[in-house]
């Protein structure tokens, strides 16, 4: 049990007047910072500070056999670590039910915006490019799906692309880039009380009792997480919709930026 | 999402199994189908076959997870490994269940009264003996009727549908080989008392039009399947009184 820093009465009072902790407006983001290439081994990586949430990332590239029902598409597979590293309370062991639903939203969202084409990823019959991205919870403060999102897709959308050549992978040398057709980004609010706060840090997730997650790409919305036990009316999620496309596009502009 | 080989889904505003966009697949609740457990629920959602069933509340065990303001709710979804028309399926639990699981615990948190139980579990286990698409929303859907018929005392009986997108098409109730084909699936957990989500989850590409649609769909059919809820409930207690008649 994490000794609760912050009474909720505080928080609530001060969300009451439309301020928060840090002094941010509701629906302010922290500031962002991206580091891209920060781990040279790997084919891609990015480190996202996100307030003081600090998120690594890592993409790497192997030869694989394609799943049986899609024989000419390669493999996408998402992972995350809430490291014990990363805060008091998170602990060694098998994967917890949130690490699990962080690897799954911030996974839905690169596939279903199709960040990369697992088409491009064909090599011949029977092989494929396996793509590994794992995301690494170095800090914990709050709003890890977003940083979560932002690290994965700013080290896919840096990462060079290996080459397969007389049965072997050359991951060094010159180099191409990984072919990415599509960025996404995501926005995570949380719920306190009635009020509706963009991009919590660890004293208001800690009252929060409900969370949405929506990621985008410029035009749609492509994939949403609802989590813990608070509800949302229908016209709750239509203005949280159009703040994340409002906001998105600042988190896009910054890993377009990377890549120039 | 997505694939090749993808069938004509909608043909002169039919789809293959010969619904209109808005329409739900046949839904049939039973209640009672597990003697042990305190409360379950057997439901056939189209070609969906699941059974929901409820132990406790008990001492939630071991002791470190107990809370002393209320219960917890311990939820396990599985679907079995014959469950569908593909390969055999792994035991236990993966990735996607896990998941399933934690959105469904959290929808129930929301309206079972926990603060009456403190320090207790309550257990819910939802079983996919046959999956046919919307498993999870069969799932929660049979689940509440299940806690209902528990006794356990809840603020409301939540109901689950999905929505999703096959071609420019907003569509209700998707079953599996729309899903497969589908640009996106949207499941949603309503609570009808205060009409607000207590599961969303969403993948594909949608505009926020497109969303409002699915909303509207999912919020009109909620009165449909309310009532299949509430009639299985009632038909348990009409059971017990007719054999106290005779």
């Amino acid at each position: 049990m994490q000794i609760r820093t912050v009474t909720e009465d505080y928080i609530k009072d001060l969300l009451d007047k439309g301020i928060r902790e840090d002094g941010r407006e509701l629906t302010s983001y922290r500031n962002i910072s991206i580091r891209k290439g920060v781990i040279p081994s790997a084919e891609g990586s990015a480190e996202v500070m996100l307030g003081n949430t600090k998120v690594l990332a890592g993409v790497k590239l192997g030869i694989g056999e394609p799943m049986p029902d899609k024989p000419e598409e390669g493999n996408l597979m998402t992972n995350a670590e809430l490291l014990p590293i990363a805060s008091e309370s998170y602990e060694t062991g098998p994967p917890s039910p949130e690490s699990i639903e962080l690897a799954r939203v911030v996974d839905r969202g690169i596939r279903a915006a199709n960040v990369v084409d697992p088409k491009s990823l064909f090599i011949e019959k029977d092989k494929v490019w396996s793509l590994f991205v794992d995301v690494y919870i170095l800090n914990y403060d709050g709003n890890l799906f977003d940083a979560g999102t932002l690290a994965a897709v700013s080290a896919l959308a840096t990462a060079r692309m290996p080459k397969y050549e007389n049965e072997a992978v050359i991951r060094e040398g010159n180099l191409g880039k990984l072919r990415t057709e599509n960025i996404v980004t995501s926005c995570t609010f949380a719920k306190i009380g009635k009020k509706l706060i963009l991009d919590p840090d660890s004293n208001e997730e800690e009252f929060m009792n409900g969370r949405i997650t929506i990621a985008n790409d410029e035009n749609s919305i492509r994939a949403m997480q609802k989590g813990l036990s608070g509800s949302f009316s229908p016209k709750e999620l239509e203005s949280l919709m159009d703040v994340t496309f409002d906001k998105s596009k600042e988190l896009r502009r910054q890993i377009i930026q990377l890549g120039e | 999402m997505g694939g090749s080989n993808k069938p004509e889904l909608i043909k002169d505003g039919k789809r293959l199994d010969g619904r209109s966009p808005d329409q739900l697949r046949p839904i049939k609740i039973e209640v009672g189908v597990i003697k042990n457990a305190v409360g379950s629920a057997y439901i056939e959602w189209g070609n969906n076959k699941i059974i929901a069933g409820v132990y406790g509340p008990k001492e939630a065990l071991p002791k470190h997870i107990q809370d002393p303001e209320k219960a917890i709710i311990k939820c396990r979804y599985s679907m079995a490994p014959f469950s569908s028309l593909e390969e055999h399926g792994r035991t236990g639990p993966n990735r996607r269940s896990t998941e399933i699981s934690k959105v469904t615990k959290e929808v129930f948190e929301n309206v079972v009264q926990l603060e009456k139980f403190p320090g207790a579990e309550i257990d819910l286990y939802i079983e996919v003996l046959q999956g046919d698409g919307g498993t999870r929303a069969a799932g929660i859907t049979a689940a509440a009727v299940a806690l209902a018929a528990s006794g356990i005392p809840m603020t409301d009986m939540p109901y689950s549908v999905s929505a999703g997108k096959v071609g420019d098409a907003v569509i209700l109730d998707l079953n599996k080989i729309e899903d497969n084909f589908s640009d996106a699936d949207m499941p949603v957990a309503i609570s009808p008392r205060t009409g607000e989500m207590l599961l969303l989850q969403m993948d594909g590409n949608l505009t926020k039009q497109e969303i409002n649609t699915a909303m509207q769909m999912i919020l009109k059919s909620g009165a449909e399947i309310s009532r299949i809820q509430k009639e299985a409930l009632k038909s348990q207690y009409e059971k017990i009184l007719e054999k106290y008649n005779k």
